[in-house]
């Protein structure tokens, strides 16, 4: 293994090892979800369609995403750790594709739970929406880590992130939701990599400088 | 501290900044006048729309205009990333001000362009509005990046990298919107023919030139004005 994917793989390790004692932030995001979409059930009125309701479990994701990134930089937050990651002798982006797979990591964990239980509340899962779903964490972890750690550096962290957060995924919203209801789900699937591929290039190329002091 | 006031306001107060400042905007005047005159009595009247359709070019060209200004303010912002230069800052962060305010422009005028048009205030089928939406949501966030985060070279890289994926931002959700308008909610409406005469294309052209040159007049008070306002900061500072 090369030295940048041993310090990713170290990073990555470390988020997991730590949510693995600690649980914080999973059991959250977990019931989070299912709060959410047991919400869902009852703003929907009875005979809403199946498309309304796949609209509402993006909505679920998006928001219980969002819940997981407001946790992903407190550790570094509250213990200082940030300023050591930056003066390891390592590249600044290993830090952002170490954080970033454990947030998807979380994310597809939440998923997990949140899929079964929409199919189980609502309607069955078509294949075109798990993937879609897959497609979208990638996107959503990529560009919420690097808002996540320019949230942490300024006073209003917890309104900040959302702010910025929501008007970046709206193309993401719209491509898994193209995709779980479209016709044609194969052009939203491609928009969703091309988005994924541009902001993942974007945010590996520009954490470095959201991180320097 | 010191070499920062020296970089910030190397610039600031040159002689002829008054009268560059003055000149564009008499050029922006002189254009808007002229592009509008031949907007209202030499450019014939739409077939279809009839006389509302002289927002057409008031509408494209501020909204063409707010491109330019969040081009220019991504333009900087790579430039202080790069150099490190800080005085990209205040510039990347003018742009980006100016932007805002003719992207709220765009909607409003779209706005109204929707509600003479189609009797609504607001149209989701129409692709160029949608996208309007979601970049001013984008670039409101940038104020609030900057206003919570304290002043400092931390703040500078965060902003630049944000006015970045701004300028990313709008491809992709031009192509996101437009996919979306295809299926989702599709667009019965289209602003442009296929073809605009070319009397229109001039005049739309001379809009847009005094749109641009208002905007780069705006900018130049507004940026001496940020700029005054940042060295009257940092000598309160001082003197505290």
């Amino acid at each position: 293994m090369s030295g940048y994917a041993a310090d990713v793989a170290a990073l990555a390790r470390k988020d997991l090892l730590l949510e693995l004692r600690s649980r914080e932030t999973l059991p959250a995001m977990l019931l989070f979800v299912v709060s959410a979409l047991t919400v869902f059930h009852f703003a929907l009125p009875a005979g809403s369609s199946a498309r309304a309701e796949t609209g509402l479990l993006w909505i679920a994701i998006v928001f219980t995403a969002l819940l997981g990134l407001g946790r992903a930089f407190a550790a570094e937050r509250e213990q200082g750790a940030l300023d050591g990651l930056v003066l390891a002798p390592c590249d600044r982006s290993a830090i952002w594709l170490g954080k970033t797979l454990g947030v998807t990591a979380f994310l597809v964990l939440a998923e997990l739970v949140a899929l079964p239980a929409f199919a189980l509340f609502f309607h069955s899962l078509s294949w075109e929406l798990v993937a879609a779903v897959a497609l979208a964490d990638v996107g959503i972890a990529a560009i919420g880590t690097l808002l996540a750690a320019m949230a942490a550096a300024s006073r209003a962290r917890e309104l900040l992130l959302p702010l910025m957060f929501l008007p970046l995924v709206i193309p993401v919203v719209i491509g898994g939701v193209g995709a779980s209801v479209a016709a044609n789900p194969g052009s939203f699937l491609a928009f969703l990599g091309l988005y994924d591929a541009v902001f993942a290039i974007l945010c590996w190329a520009s954490f470095e400088y959201v991180v320097t002091e | 501290m010191s070499t920062w006031s020296r970089n910030r306001n190397g610039r600031a107060g040159k002689a002829g900044d008054a009268s560059v400042a003055a000149a564009l905007a008499v050029a922006a005047t002189g254009l808007l006048v002229g592009g509008l005159a031949l907007a209202f009595f030499w450019a014939p009247e739409d077939a279809d729309q009839g006389f509302s359709q002289k927002i057409f070019y008031i509408h494209v060209p501020i909204a063409l205009t707010a491109y330019a200004c969040f081009i220019v303010g991504a333009w900087k912002a790579l430039r202080l990333l790069g150099t490190r230069d800080r005085r990209y800052d205040l510039e990347s962060y003018t742009a980006i001000h100016m932007g805002v305010i003719f992207g709220l422009l765009t909607l409003v005028t779209g706005s109204i362009w929707a509600k003479v048009s189609w009797g609504q205030w607001w149209t989701w089928g129409e692709r160029q509005l949608v996208l309007f939406l979601i970049l001013f949501l984008f670039y409101s966030s940038y104020f609030m990046l900057r206003y919570s985060t304290d002043p400092g070279p931390r703040r500078e890289r965060n902003s630049a990298v944000y006015a970045l994926f701004g300028v990313v931002l709008i491809p992709v959700s031009f192509l996101a919107v437009r996919i979306a308008g295809t299926i989702l909610h599709p667009t019965i409406f289209t602003h442009k023919g296929a073809n605009l005469p070319g009397t229109m294309l001039v005049s739309v052209a001379v809009c847009f030139a005094g749109m641009l040159t208002l905007a780069a007049t705006l900018y130049r008070v507004e940026l001496a004005g940020k700029r005054i306002d940042a060295s009257l900061r940092e000598l309160r500072e001082l003197l505290a």
